[in-house]
């Protein structure tokens, strides 16, 4: 079998795995909603503020949500003896790490990128920045997937991983951040975000081309 | 040819065993014996290209493992542990995704044959998670029927099975002999299989 089939079959497994385990997805999605309707409670219900802040809070609740599903990337393979056996298969392991990214994304980051625009609107975001908001989403959430994966894979079977993966990604997720609320921000004030969408954009690619490779040291330690 | 040259095994401060030597051949079963905590899982482990020896080399047809290591994963198989059997999907869906991701496609006929030949006709679509712990290793085991590959690396295979799987198991093993496959394996209990002669590995520090 191609490569291209085993990414594809390893898909419709962790697919099937998701619609099975509902609640996980869904717990993720509400954290997402919760955190970010907490701040106009916080803040209070001025809509000049709130519009100001709108990018950035949806932009963190996305990071925090992020993190929260990191766990369950690789803790339950590992801990059923699923990983030994995918790492003993003939394919090499970028493939299929590529892949449980890529699965990772589309069960926990597609989903927030589906009910941002609704944030969006709650804090009173224009079009235009709702458009931006989602596209910076949409380039932004898999980097979350890709780097949250190395300290997934780093803190596979460590007592307290949960605390220290967020130790560890917390800050490799600032970049992401900035540009991230910064495009919203640049269609607010009608400066444009066509920058940070770029540097976002190489970001990603940056990380997609580096990542599983990352990965695939840090899951050979664990599971040694 | 599975060859162990000089192998060293070190966990933390501890020395598991030192100067292994052996050679598997075709058609051939190889018991590893100790006492918990010898390290025969280390050992199995090292043998899959999971664990890094200390010392020593591992060779297959005359290959270092990490070197082949592609013709090598495609020709053996590994019994762990942990039977990796996800809960949440059903004893065929586990057998299918397993065979397909090691690159085997296989049809649900086989499966159902495989599943059915364990005795797990009868819950073929039921979610692991309701099976008990001997009918999860079985669907494991099943697993070995159908990947085809020459050697067989079993850490305790015969845990947990009732009597009629524990001889199911044994013959499944000889009949992987008598077609020229090598298995190697880790169990407590008196293994029984016709016209098998098991060569034995003691594991000492």
């Amino acid at each position: 079998m191609s490569t291209l089939q085993i990414v594809f079959v390893l898909l419709r497994r962790e697919l099937m795995l998701a619609m099975r385990r509902r609640g996980d997805v869904l717990t993720v999605l509400f954290f997402f909603v919760i955190v970010a309707s907490l701040f106009p409670l916080g803040v209070g219900p001025d809509p000049k503020l709130l519009r100001l802040m709108g990018g950035g809070v949806v932009w963190v609740a996305a990071l925090l949500a992020a993190m929260l599903s990191l766990g369950r990337m690789f803790a339950s393979d590992y801990a059923d003896g699923t990983l030994e056996q995918l790492v003993l298969t003939p394919t090499p392991p970028v493939v299929w790490i590529t892949g449980k990214i890529l699965a990772h994304w589309l069960v926990s980051g597609v989903p927030l990128i589906l009910v941002a625009p609704v944030l969006g609107v709650q804090f009173g975001l224009s079009n235009e920045a709702l458009g931006v908001l989602v596209l910076s989403l949409l380039l932004g959430t898999p980097v979350l997937s890709l780097i949250g994966a190395i300290g997934a894979a780093l803190t596979l079977g460590l007592r307290g991983g949960g605390v220290l993966v967020s130790l560890l990604v917390l800050p490799l997720y600032i970049p992401v951040l900035i540009f991230g609320a910064g495009a919203v921000d640049g269609a607010m004030s009608g400066l444009g975000s066509e920058a940070h969408l770029s540097l976002l954009g190489s970001i990603l690619i940056l990380s997609f081309m580096l990542t599983p490779w990352a990965v695939s040291a840090a899951l050979r330690i664990s599971i040694e | 040819m599975l060859e162990g040259k000089d192998l060293a095994c070190v966990r933390g401060e501890r020395t598991l065993f030192t100067h292994l030597n052996f050679t598997l051949n075709e058609g051939e079963l190889l018991l590893v014996q100790g006492a918990n905590g010898s390290g025969k899982t280390s050992l199995l482990r090292m043998l899959c290209g999971l664990l890094a020896p200390e010392f020593g080399e591992i060779l297959w047809r005359g290959e270092e493992i990490g070197a082949a290591r592609e013709t090598y994963h495609a020709e053996m198989a590994y019994f762990g542990h942990a039977p990796a059997v996800k809960g949440d999907l059903s004893a065929s869906e586990n057998l299918d995704f397993s065979c397909r991701l090691a690159g085997i496609p296989v049809d649900g006929e086989e499966v159902k044959g495989a599943l059915g030949h364990l005795g797990l006709g009868h819950c073929l679509n039921l979610p692991t998670k309701s099976l008990s712990q001997g009918q999860r290793r079985r669907v494991a085991l099943a697993r070995l029927m159908l990947v085809k590959a020459k050697l067989w690396i079993l850490d305790e295979p015969l845990t947990a099975l009732d009597q009629a799987a524990l001889q199911l198991v044994q013959n499944l093993i000889g009949e992987h002999l008598r077609q020229g496959g090598m298995a190697l394996m880790t169990t407590h209990q008196p293994v029984m299989i016709t016209g098998i002669v098991p060569k034995t590995l003691p594991l000492t520090p």
